[in-house]
């Protein structure tokens, strides 16, 4: 079997196969991705609280503030070994706050030090964050132009 | 010869094997077959490729043990893994004194180093040799997925690699366990790209393995007591059932998949095992053990490999499979 014969049979062996694979539940995961993400946010906006109380902090301080003690929990709970549990039920619900971001870089970083300090868990570090880094300051660039041209 | 099978007119045997298995594995059927049952997946090593390397060291040493030989006696070493380069295959041999003789065919290693080893005896120009690979789930899951500690959700399709090394010592006599045959199984891809659905890639080359070997020796399914496939998965394991019904042959009956069953699924296992580890511990330890006590007499070993890496994958490549079967009776 070739060319167009090979693609037909292929196509209809993909079909077979899908029709009875088991689906991914979107609905399941979006409930469990908007539980701990909102939960995320909700520790986060606690710590906000918290540090403006008892600190009087405000602003970008604040915010700043804030987004490190996230970073620092999710690192911490990535070397813990606990991170990857929540993440592997919660999917987009841990990956998407800032913690998800410290686990995407602290993950490879504890897995390739075995590799070296400078090879291994520097060169690593970022192959997950990485793209996101990339297309993040690319999109950010991109609408920063659009609204310099509208202002 | 006939077609793509091969038969063992001396019949070369199996006269012992020599396994390991991590925790998760021995929670299950392999449990109680195992000559070794890990607690600490990193087998008291630094890094989970050096444990793999143990791993496969402990089973090869162990198999050579419970022969009740000594290395010396030992002529050849064939073995192969999954990770890049086989580093944990020959890593391993360089603790032996022996000739080593590197093979790739991803999960389907273990059948493919016995059908080698089974010819080069068969043939006479080796006396003993010891087949055996092994796989770990922590440096499979680096090297083609994610790092570990990565937060991300596993797909329901998706396959949980084996952490287990096993080996066999093939020789002129010496036991009841024979190799009577083997058939070369031809790359075969069917256009899956998921690489999270090994089973449904690697289906259509059991099916095409299996049928090949029973058209080329002229039996019927239920020949065998067992048709053991590699590491299909409950899915995978549908689907040959399906492709090889569509052919006219039912091997619903005695087939039974390694990966199916090496796990109570419990956690995130989903469709079952895979790996090299997965048929390599099945074999050597529950199945081996089934056919010393002659309660299964005839078995077809059927290990199915996905050919892929992680540059073709990410160059959008299909996924092309083999699938190399072995038929192991008792003379």
């Amino acid at each position: 079997m070739t060319g167009k014969n090979r693609e037909n049979y292929n196509k209809n062996y993909i079909a077979y196969v899908n029709s009875f694979a088991p689906a991914t539940h979107h609905f399941k995961n979006c409930l469990r991705a908007f539980g701990v993400g909102g939960l995320i946010c909700c520790i986060g906006q606690f710590f906000r609280y918290m540090l403006e109380y008892l600190f009087g902090l405000s602003g970008d301080e604040l915010a700043g503030t804030v987004s490190v003690l996230l970073i620092f929990i999710g690192t911490l709970l990535t070397g813990l070994g606990v991170y990857d549990r929540i993440g592997r039920n919660a999917g987009a619900g841990s990956i998407v706050p800032i913690t998800g971001f410290a686990n995407s870089v602290a993950s490879p970083a504890i897995e390739f030090k075995t590799e070296g300090w400078i090879y291994g868990l520097a060169a690593k570090m970022f192959i997950v964050a990485g793209p996101i880094i990339v297309y993040g300051v690319l999109s950010g660039t991109l609408v920063g132009i659009i609204y310099w041209f509208l202002r | 010869m006939n077609g793509h099978t091969i038969f063992f007119d001396k019949k070369p045997r199996i006269i012992s094997t020599g396994t390991v298995a991590g925790p998760k594995e021995c929670a299950g059927v392999v449990g109680k077959y195992v000559d070794m049952a890990l607690s600490d997946d990193m087998f008291g090593e630094s890094t989970y490729e050096k444990a793999e390397c143990k791993m496969l060291t402990f089973a090869i040493q162990k198999a050579i043990e419970n022969a009740a030989l000594g290395e010396e006696k030992i002529d050849m070493l064939i073995s192969g893994d999954l990770l890049n380069q086989i580093i944990s295959a020959s890593f391993a041999a360089r603790d032996f004194d022996f000739p080593f003789l590197g093979v790739y065919g991803a999960c389907s290693t273990m059948s493919e180093s016995i059908a080698l080893a089974a010819a080069l005896i068969n043939a006479g120009y080796f006396r003993k040799i010891v087949a055996a690979t092994g796989s770990h789930f922590s440096s499979a899951e680096r090297q083609y997925r994610y790092p570990l500690e990565l937060g991300t959700t596993r797909p329901p399709q998706s396959q949980w690699t084996v952490t287990g090394a096993g080996g066999a010592v093939l020789a002129e006599c010496g036991s009841h366990i024979a190799v009577t045959g083997a058939t070369f199984g031809k790359v075969v891809d069917f256009g899956i790209t998921d690489v999270n659905n090994m089973g449904a890639a690697m289906a259509p080359a059991a099916c095409d393995t299996i049928l090949t070997h029973l058209k080329d020796t002229g039996r019927e399914p239920d020949y065998y007591d067992l048709i053991v496939t590699g590491d299909l998965g409950a899915l995978g394991s549908r689907i040959v059932k399906d492709l090889t019904w569509e052919k006219g042959v039912d091997i619903q009956p005695n087939h039974v998949d390694c990966g199916e069953i090496v796990y109570k699924v419990i956690e995130d296992e989903f469709q079952g095992g895979s790996g090299a580890g997965c048929s390599a511990v099945v074999l050597n330890s529950y199945i081996y053990d089934k056919l010393k006590r002659r309660e299964i007499n005839r078995v077809l070993f059927a290990a199915t490999g996905a050919l892929l890496s992680t540059v073709s994958s990410g160059q959008g490549e299909s996924i092309p499979c083999i699938c190399h079967a072995v038929s192991i009776e008792n003379v």
